[in-house]
């Protein structure tokens, strides 16, 4: 039967309570908050990505359009409920325009009568080839890629891929199709 | 007779049914006051005195008092109109029609509208009010803060309500509104630094994970963008603002009350 030191020991970080340490407990201490910040962060993420779907239940960006050929002279509408694409055939090509205003997104109307592009939101207007000239569109319309599957002679457009006339990219073999 | 009437009222006042509502008694000394606001949840998120100009109509224009009205008669209005709207593409615009058109007091959406625009004026109100008495100075700067964060949840609820009639005019509001937010910085598809993040010729950014696009769950404004505004507005947005306000009205008391005239 030992008796009880008179004094404190000379080191304090290794007082031995029962076996426990300020070493051992800081230790305990730097995993414990190491797990709760992991545990949180995943938690987190989990949440931010829960939010992100894999599965869209909407149309597909890449479609076949049909038959070059099946197109008319002007501005066909076939595609626009559905895709957001009008396609255009003028006098030596076929182009795809997106029918998204750049102004801030609204579809626009195609007004034959007044043969001009019209975005009932604010007013913008285009002329058949997708340039802005009315309303407070920055910018022309963007083109869809658009190019003709080498199977079955059909046009496929791709909305995934845009071409912008103010960056010049108009005249890229893939923002039309070359018609005889 | 009347011994009788006081003994009867005795028996009640003194019953644990009732102590156990009633702690204090009648606040009839300063003390009991004191307990008595202590003692209740409610009402101890108000101050225990209120300064005479803090009552003050011409000084306050009660534009705080007014904005959790309407918010409560929102709340109130809107539990009463998700009886009858589902938030789907097939049913939300005829719900809403049917709200108007065939469930009793067809008034009730139109409250529930102007309540929510009144409730956004008034927020504008109280800001002014608080601005122009100085009233967001120290001790008080903490509550401010609290109260932009605030105002901007009533924008979003005011927002994420749009949507919901589910018509042209909501869905190309909501198309417009929420296009803002593919030009954040890094995290939206037209934001200012987003084309830089690539590996590769790989765009790491893309309209599938853009910040617009957690935002609606979808390419453009749909289906789970419909659902997803209306869970926020009916559900999130109203918990988090409920709990702000809590924290707002007792942080009023905490700062010594409704501030008074220098």
């Amino acid at each position: 039967m030992s008796t009880a030191p008179e004094t404190l020991p000379s080191s304090p970080p290794d007082v031995a309570l029962d076996g426990v340490t300020r070493r051992s407990t800081l230790k305990w201490m730097v995993l414990a908050w190491t797990g709760f910040a992991a545990a949180t962060g995943a938690g987190l993420t989990a949440t931010v990505r829960f939010l992100f779907p894999n599965v869209l239940f909407e149309p597909p960006t890449r479609f076949k359009a049909g038959d070059p050929s099946s197109y008319a002279l002007g501005v066909d509408e076939r595609w626009k409920e559905k895709y957001g694409i009008w396609i255009v055939r003028d006098t030596n090509s076929i182009y795809a325009l997106v029918a998204v205003c750049v102004h801030l997104g609204c579809t626009p109307n195609w007004l034959q009568a007044q043969n001009k592009f019209k975005c009932p939101c604010h007013g913008s207007g285009y002329y058949v080839s997708g340039i802005n000239f009315e309303g407070p569109a920055p910018r022309p319309l963007e083109r869809a890629q658009i190019e003709v599957s080498g199977e079955d002679g059909q046009i496929i457009v791709d909305k995934a891929f845009r071409y912008l006339y103010e960056r010049g990219q108009w005249s890229d073999p893939k923002a039309f199709v070359k018609m005889a | 007779m009347a011994s009788r009437w006081r003994d009867l009222q005795q028996s009640i006042v003194s019953s644990q049914f009732w102590k156990s509502i009633f702690r204090v008694g009648i606040p009839n000394t300063n003390r009991k006051r004191v307990l008595a606001m202590l003692g209740n949840v409610v009402l101890h998120l108000h101050p225990v005195k209120t300064r005479k100009s803090g009552v003050k109509m011409r000084y306050t224009w009660c534009a705080g008092g007014v904005t959790f009205f309407l918010f409560l008669v929102l709340t109130f209005t809107g539990l009463l109109l998700m009886f009858y709207y589902r938030p789907t593409v097939e049913y939300a615009f005829v719900d809403i029609l049917d709200l108007r058109e065939q469930v009793p007091f067809g008034i009730m959406r139109e409250v529930h509208r102007w309540g929510a625009h009144a409730m956004v004026i008034s927020v504008w109100i109280h800001m002014f009010r608080v601005f122009m008495t100085g009233s967001y100075k120290p001790p008080r700067e903490f509550n401010w803060v609290i109260g932009v964060i605030l105002l901007v949840l009533t924008l979003l609820l005011s927002f994420t309500g749009y949507l919901l009639p589910w018509d042209q005019l909501a869905i190309w509001a909501i198309t417009v509104g929420s296009n803002m937010a593919s030009a954040t910085p890094l995290l939206g598809i037209q934001g200012p630094g987003t084309s830089l993040l690539k590996i590769g010729d790989i765009q790491l950014v893309t309209s599938t994970n853009d910040a617009r696009f957690g935002l609606l769950g979808g390419r453009f404004v749909g289906a789970g963008a419909l659902l997803r505004f209306y869970v926020l507005h009916c559900v999130g947005i109203p918990l988090i603002a409920a709990f702000l306000m809590a924290v707002h009205f007792w942080r009023v008391r905490k700062d010594g009350g409704i501030s008074g005239p220098v």
